[in-house]
């Protein structure tokens, strides 16, 4: 058989293609549980990090139960619509842990319903609350969680992960020397939410952005900086009324 | 050779297939291959260790599948075909990576995506496996991903001991080095070093072999 004619050439790469298609979707079907619990474990250890308390992934699910105090759901109005408590769903019938946040927030801007998941944790005494985030970077998602004190207004920490940033770039966000920037923000100004916002040229320098508001971006990440000061306005300004609400 | 008379697995020949690559005919040092994960994944000994043993299997297994399939390969689309077998691999290696080593694929992250583009590979599948049998390409495989992950390993070991004084992640230089006035050296951590680390070992390399000094 002519190897060079065309008709070779066409079934040659159509059964390549097929047998390639089948052997990576079993390889992944299989691996799939695995990874589920390794990307599990890795929420819970970021959420317990933004609240001091390091973790790994054997005791993670453990500590992850000890601090928690509720995971909640908030609506529009930022009533609890959903609670998840001592280990049962006290409201609703969905753990906040579980909400895709990327879904969410979808659904916010399609139909406007809002059911956003927020985790209240407490550590020494001291509650937390902590909202995770998601949205845009340069190349792919970024996401993290940033935990607030008990005031509802001041940054305690935060973590930010991502899945494609270029490293030693826009990957560096989710480093120490970055994340640190934002402890003791505050996400409101005179009552109003503001949210904080990565400033390019020092936040120093700045006149829209007060000082409190505001942190230094990353030389070279413009556009992943950017991406994190969207996040982090599109995704708290769900939780306003939930957080200006005594409670 | 007569057509019935076997070569043995470990002939001199085949050897050499190994040995060429970790010395004279590095892919990095002399084959100029490979630079750019060389800089990118050095700054840590233990993501430059599973590199390369990502590199290795996807080296070997690639290079012993090419070869097994280089008589029904047709030319005109085999750099597709080469490309779709690394692909396919590096995914396999990414999706296992993810489920059993979750922390290290996390630090590779997109490193691993870079395999399928290290050039070492496409290289050994053109050069070597589209031309050979499967035994010899699997050992020229693993030469040169021994020859890419020394390279590797001696540049990570480097740039983790000077540059943040530790290895594997574990402190080596201890607490009163740096009460002395010690202080771990920036500049290793960034890319430039990595080239004057490979720059040395060529260095080292070229003037033991005089053989490989270009005119």
């Amino acid at each position: 058989m002519n190897k060079n004619s065309n008709s070779y050439i066409f079934i040659y790469a159509s059964l390549m293609v097929v047998l390639v298609a089948v052997i990576l979707t079993s390889a992944n079907l299989a691996l799939k549980p695995l990874q589920e619990k390794n990307k599990e474990n890795e929420k819970m250890i970021n959420l317990l990090s933004t609240i001091g308390i390091e973790a790994n992934a054997d005791n993670a699910k453990e500590l992850y139960e000890n601090y928690l105090i509720k995971e909640v759901i908030i609506n529009k109005e930022g009533e609890e619509i959903g609670v998840y408590a001592n280990g049962q769903m006290e409201i609703g019938d969905k753990r906040a842990f579980n909400v895709k946040l990327k879904s969410a927030l979808h659904d916010i801007k399609k139909s406007g319903t809002v059911a956003m998941p927020l985790f209240i944790m407490e550590n020494d005494g001291e509650r937390f609350y902590i909202i995770p985030v998601f949205g845009k970077g340069l190349w792919g998602p970024i996401y993290g969680n940033v935990a607030l004190k008990s005031d509802k207004n001041t940054i305690a920490a935060v973590t930010f992960g991502h899945d494609s940033e270029t490293p030693g770039l826009g990957a560096e966000i989710v480093d120490a020397p970055f994340t640190s920037l934002f402890v003791d923000k505050q996400i409101f100004k005179d009552g109003e939410f503001v949210s904080v916002a990565v400033v390019k040229g020092g936040v120093a320098n700045q006149r829209k952005v007060a000082a409190d508001n505001g942190v230094d971006a990353i030389s070279g990440s413009t556009l992943t900086c950017d991406g994190v000061t969207e996040m982090l306005a599109d995704c708290m300004v769900n939780y306003v009324n939930y957080l200006k609400k005594d409670n | 050779m007569a057509a019935n008379e076997r070569e043995p697995l470990f002939s001199p020949k085949n050897l050499k297939l190994i040995t060429n690559p970790i010395n004279v005919d590095n892919p990095i040092t002399k084959q100029v291959l490979g630079i750019c994960s060389a800089l990118a994944v050095t700054v840590k000994l233990e993501p430059a260790i599973v590199m390369s043993i990502s590199v290795l299997a996807v080296m070997a297994f690639g290079n012993l599948i090419i070869s097994l399939m280089r008589n029904g390969i047709p030319s005109r689309i085999r750099i597709i075909v080469q490309l779709v077998v690394i692909a396919a691999l590096v995914i396999l290696v990414d999706q296992v990576l993810k489920a059993y080593a979750y922390d290290v694929s996390k630090q590779l992250s997109v490193f691993v995506g870079l395999i399928i583009t290290n050039c070492i590979i496409m290289g050994r599948f053109e050069a070597f496996a589209m031309a050979n049998k499967p035994w010899p390409s699997f050992l020229d495989g693993l030469g040169n991903a021994f020859g890419y992950a020394w390279i590797l390993i001696a540049v990570a070991f480097f740039r983790e001991l000077f540059g943040s004084g530790a290895l594997m992640g574990y402190q080596i230089i201890p607490d009163s080095f740096y009460d002395m006035g010690y202080v771990n050296n920036g500049l290793v951590i960034l890319p430039p070093m990595a080239l004057f680390a490979v720059a040395a070992i060529i260095w080292v390399q070229r003037s033991r072999n005089k053989e490989l000094i270009e005119d």
